[in-house]
């Protein structure tokens, strides 16, 4: 076994054992400790022998062991040499456990965990951090790298939400069915928003930005694992690997984003796709619509489609409809109008963006879709005003670029179509 | 005589690898293809989604469930397959050992019967 395998069935194995660790000693440091030492008796041991059969058991065992050693030995001021011995001479770790570990307990430890570190009453980046170092284990120097912030700094929050998450943790039982769901939810939530950190800032360090995708999707998956008959979990799922697909296609070589229907759509990882679609089909079968199913949709359609001008925008509007309904916000409202503009009119589109008007007058992409919109049906005028008001928001230099080119246009053929003078 | 090999391990584990271990490992998955593509003995090869993808379906009672999940919850799950022809379960073991061993366990099963296009080595063959 190479070191590169043994660390990835170490990495796989973390959430559970960690999740079952902070339940059994009530501590997030002592369990993060207790893996640690775990995983380096894991790897002495396997490297000779093989894998244990159940990693997560024999790592669970282990480090429960040595979590209990380490509090002994610091009372007994036993030397390290005994100590070690102590945890030596036990019975094969794996057989004892296979007994006792129960999946259901297992299942509500991971999602206390998951839910420990999405507290609402933490800011959202301090609950990502807190996400990936205990539950990923996510060095910090990377999750300060990913979130722009000095390692010295981001060590400090992440002490800091971890003291805070702990003091919640402790009163966390086992979960009453409301109790669940209600955990479910926060937990997707958080997911989703890991990947949007990832996903749609722009610049910075593309590199550490994919892996925090990934790291979500994992979450996702490992969701979804233990909860396999979650509807919105499979979309959630779903709308991950579907973005996700397209990662290859959406960054230039000079790293720019690239419009959805400028992509070369070669580059979209067709398995990804496959996969996003599949479990998009399962969570359709029950019959339980929801803001994670009906986004997938979306994308699946953008997905299906070969050319840009290909793209199913009536279904796409419809599904914007839904999403409405479902978790009416004035952005989803604003993509119904686009998806409008394609599939009917831009007149219908422009109706349509009136009702935001207000709440979205410090959107960027807001006025940038009116810009175009009006200047669609030939308002030269208007819709230099708001590309005007776009610039005036601070957009990236790669979308005031855009924005200039599209006001000499409009500028250009609003001198063309005023009336001549003389 | 046909025989299956099924491939198991963890799943989540062979993503964690750096992209070179992956690759090396694939290398091992294509060169046994082409070595049984090329005497006519890969009857079919098949890389399996994750198992939350799986449905289950079986009967309770009277009526028919459709249950989401694989069949069962187990440690290492079953990730993908091969229908091979070979002479013997020696033979079919040593093909069995040509693939990546590292983080992958391999259940090699004589099959018992076999049908359907496309678990048929190629016409010309």
């Amino acid at each position: 076994m190479t070191s590169a395998g043994l660390e990835a069935i170490l990495a796989n194995a973390r959430p559970r054992v960690i999740a079952a660790l902070v339940r059994h000693f009530n501590s997030v440091d002592l369990a993060e400790d207790a893996f640690q030492d775990a995983c380096e008796k894991a790897v002495r041991t396997w490297t000779d022998d093989g894998v244990a059969r159940d990693p997560t058991a024999w790592l669970i065992v282990v480090a429960r062991r040595s979590a209990i050693d380490g509090i002994r030995k610091s009372r007994r001021r036993v030397g390290l040499l005994e100590a070690a011995a102590s945890v030596d001479e036990q019975p094969d770790p794996e057989e004892e456990l296979l007994l006792q570990l129960d999946q259901d307990e297992l299942r509500d430890d991971v999602l206390r965990l998951m839910f420990m570190c999405c507290q609402p009453d933490l800011p959202l980046h301090d609950q990502l951090a807190l996400a990936l170092k205990v539950i990923a284990g996510f060095p910090v120097d990377n999750i300060a790298r990913a979130f722009v912030v000095q390692p010295k700094a981001m060590e400090q929050r992440i002490t800091r939400a971890k003291k805070k998450a702990a003091s919640v943790a402790t009163r966390l039982e086992t979960p009453t069915l409301q109790e669940r769901a209600r955990r479910l939810n926060a937990v997707s939530l958080m997911i989703y928003l890991l990947f949007n950190e990832g996903y749609t800032a722009s610049g910075g360090d593309t590199h550490i930005r994919e892996e925090l995708c990934e790291e979500a999707i994992r979450l996702a998956r490992l969701l979804l694992m233990l909860f396999p008959a979650q509807a919105e979990v499979m979309g959630l799922l779903a709308l991950c690997l579907l973005q996700h697909s397209r990662r290859r296609a959406r960054i230039g070589e000079d790293g720019k984003l690239i419009a959805l229907e400028d992509q070369d759509r070669g580059k979209w990882e067709q398995s990804a796709i496959s996969e996003g679609r599949a479990l998009l089909e399962k969570a359709l079968r029950h019959g339980r619509p929801g803001a994670y199913q009906v986004q997938a949709a979306i994308a699946a359609v953008h997905c299906a489609a070969p050319a840009s001008d290909e793209t199913d925008w009536r279904e796409i509007e419809q599904l914007y409809a839904a999403l409405e309904q479902l978790q009416p916000s004035p952005v989803v409202s604003l993509n119904r109008a686009v998806a409008m503009s394609k599939a009917f009119s831009a007149e219908a589109a422009l109706r349509h963006l009136g009702s935001v008007a207000d709440s979205l007058s410090n959107y960027i992409y807001y006025h940038t879709t009116l810009a175009s919109l009006l200047a669609e049906t030939e308002q030269f005028d208007a819709a230099a005003a708001a590309y005007e008001r776009a610039l005036q928001l601070g957009p990236t230099e790669q979308q005031a670029g855009h924005i200039r080119e599209r006001m000499r246009f409009c500028e250009k053929r609003r001198i063309k179509s005023a009336p001549s003078v003389g | 005589m046909q025989y299956a090999i099924l491939i198991y391990g963890i799943e989540g584990v062979f993503d964690r690898l750096p992209e070179n271990e992956q690759e090396r490992a694939m290398e091992k998955h294509r060169e046994l293809q082409r070595e049984l593509g090329e005497q006519g003995a890969l009857g079919s090869v098949a890389r399996l989604m994750d198992t939350t993808t799986a449905m289950t379906v079986r009967q309770k009672g009277d009526s028919v469930l459709v249950l989401d999940g694989p069949f069962a919850e187990t440690k290492e799950q079953l990730l993908g397959l091969y229908i091979v022809e070979c002479s013997s379960m020696d033979e079919a073991i040593e093909q069995a050992k040509k693939l990546p061993l590292e983080i992958f366990a391999y259940e090699v099963r004589p099959v018992g019967w076999g049908g359907g296009t496309l678990a048929q080595p190629s016409a010309d063959a």
